[in-house]
């Protein structure tokens, strides 16, 4: 095993023929043993980065070293230190979990006294031994891509790259998977590339984050950080009765911008204003207000800066790699 | 050791173990040649009094059928797996292991071969049970076994390889005719020296399966039969050929992988 666990970017590039630049230049960079988040709606291009960084799509230009080894130029080297779980649980429902990690040990040319206790450490680490020898066309949506995180560790990879882990799943394996990515790069120091539509996983798991829009990264650093960019809170004010809207919003605009929401009305507050500030406002003018929240900004805050879109309403296309 | 042989020997079991998991597709390789079989036994019967006719047992004559037919629908079924692996990512899964692109293609196809000598065994059995006797005797047997694997790899690399080119299995679905008008326009059930219709004669006898079948049917019927045997053991490896060079281009246009 390489003790280079990183994986440094430099304009990469992927076009597709008579298709769109996917992938437009990007450079990043992902220490050891670090998570990092890369998110984006569809279509942002994350899938088509982890194709290249894995192997599987050859980038038009631009470099790559993943585990100090170039993804153009040294393939089987690349694979040898990664392991995937790449969009969509690629399972074989005809299979049993066992089935599939005793074929995945064999694949991965483990030796053949190693391969049992593996199959079994993995099936323990994720919760399926219970389920081992029934057919994955069983399995839940969680026990899947459990299944799918363990055969992506069975060579022992430095470097673990999760496109959309948990797209799909119920909280519950949601937090579960969380638990059990974080605990590999905490105790096993691998490097994890995760991809993902959700705010909160990338909050919550990763080291770093970058936002992938177009095919641009377009803006990096700790969720820390990109919130402190933000900066300001905003305020949410539920109105009680409908017809006070335009009313709430005018008084609201006095302290802040809009930031435009279905639910409620809110606005990003200017720098010196409180809460106390707009309820004094309110209550001046004799309005009745259902729920007052203060947030601080959030990552879907960032992303509405940068990009001038919420993260869901610009989830619509499909990376043009992505299934 | 080479990991090699392991990879081609997990793949081959993957592939043994879903047909013999799916008995909706497994059987049909099985059952339907030779209820066909049975049926034109039955109908065409009249055939063996025409003059020339090479045997008085139609059964006999038709017993070479169900190989030929076995291994285009084991074709369709292999292709279809693999338009499904690729469909659902299970084949970049595979990618992204250390397994060279020649050692998929040959687990893929040495799981066929194992399933189609599995259908060469039955079909013979039930031949030997319905009374037909091999001319070519236990020998004849065990080449036919050979020639049954040989035809395997040769259509199971023709599957392999429109899946790799369309990637989607109901445009495999969608070939299969195409490649059943090639059995119906063969000897299949009349010698082809026997065929009246001329256009007919001339189709089949520039039809390769005609001389797939002919070659099984000598050893059924007539015994050593050189000619029989070259012909069909020829177009045999040359199928098989073409197909694996089709297959691997397929696969290398398919694999992207650095």
């Amino acid at each position: 095993m390489t003790h280079d666990n990183s994986i440094v970017v430099e304009n990469l590039v992927r076009e597709y023929r008579k298709g769109p630049r996917a992938v437009d230049g990007i450079d990043l960079r992902v220490e050891s043993g670090e998570i990092y988040g890369f998110l984006g709606p569809n279509g942002a291009g994350k899938s088509t980065t982890v194709l290249m960084l894995t192997t599987l799509l050859p980038p038009t230009s631009g470099s790559a070293l993943v585990g100090g080894y170039d993804v153009a130029t040294q393939g089987p080297k690349v694979r040898s230190v990664i392991g995937a779980a790449l969009q969509e649980a690629a399972l074989d429902p005809l299979l049993t979990g066992r089935d599939h990690l005793k074929l995945q040990t064999m694949l991965q040319a483990i030796p053949k006294a190693e391969r049992k206790p593996r199959q079994e450490e993995l099936l323990e680490r994720v919760g399926l031994t219970e389920a081992a020898d029934r057919k994955v066309r069983g399995y839940s949506g969680g026990m899947k891509r459990r299944l799918d995180l363990a055969l992506a560790l069975v060579h022992r990879p430095s470097i673990l790259f999760l496109d959309e882990p948990t797209t799909g799943l119920d909280p519950q394996s949601r937090t579960a998977l969380w638990e059990e990515v974080a605990r590999l790069a905490r105790e096993d120091n691998v490097t994890v590339f995760l991809t993902t539509q959700y705010l909160e996983e990338a909050d919550v798991l990763a080291g770093r984050v970058g936002i992938i829009d177009h095919g641009k990264i377009v803006a990096e650093g700790t969720p820390a950080e990109l919130k402190a960019e933000i900066g300001r809170p905003s305020m949410h004010v539920i109105p009680c009765r409908e017809e006070d809207r335009p009313r709430i919003t005018g008084l609201m605009e006095r302290f802040g911008e809009s930031i435009g929401s279905e639910r409620d009305l809110a606005v990003r507050l200017r720098e010196g204003v409180g809460l106390a500030d707009v309820i004094r406002a309110m209550d001046a003018e004799g309005i009745v207000v259902d729920d007052v929240e203060m947030r601080a900004p959030t990552l879907d805050d960032v992303f509405l800066e940068k990009t001038g879109r919420t993260l869901e309403g610009a989830a619509s296309g499909s990376d043009p790699a992505g299934p | 050791m080479s990991p090699l042989p392991t990879q081609i020997g997990a793949l081959a079991r993957r592939s043994v173990m879903r047909t013999a998991r799916q008995p909706a597709s497994a059987i049909p390789p099985l059952l339907f040649p030779v209820a066909l079989m049975l049926l034109n036994s039955g109908g065409l019967k009249a055939s063996t009094l025409l003059p020339g006719f090479p045997t008085d047992s139609f059964l006999a004559f038709a017993l070479a059928v169900p190989f030929i037919q076995g291994a285009l629908f084991s074709t369709m079924n292999a292709g279809t797996d693999l338009a499904r692996d690729i469909q659902t990512g299970f084949f970049s899964r595979l990618s992204l292991t250390p397994v060279r692109g020649s050692a998929l293609l040959a687990g893929q196809i040495a799981g066929i071969v194992v399933l189609g000598v599995l259908q060469a065994i039955f079909y013979i059995t039930t031949g030997l049970i319905l009374g037909v006797r091999f001319a070519a005797g236990p020998a004849g047997i065990a080449l036919l076994l050979l020639y049954a694997a040989l035809v395997a790899v040769g259509f199971g690399a023709l599957g392999s390889f429109l899946a790799l080119r369309t990637g989607s299995g109901e445009a495999i679905q969608g070939f299969f005719p195409v490649l059943f008008v090639f059995l119906f326009i063969s000897s299949m059930n009349t010698p082809r020296n026997l065929i009246a219709v001329d256009w007919f004669r001339f189709l089949a006898s520039v039809n390769p399966v005609s001389y797939l079948i002919e070659c099984v049917r000598s050893l059924i019927i007539t015994g050593w039969d050189a000619q029989a045997l070259a012909l069909g053991f020829g177009f045999a490896v040359a199928l098989a050929v073409v197909s694996l060079i089709a297959a691997s281009w397929a696969l290398a246009q398919r694999m992207e992988r650095t």
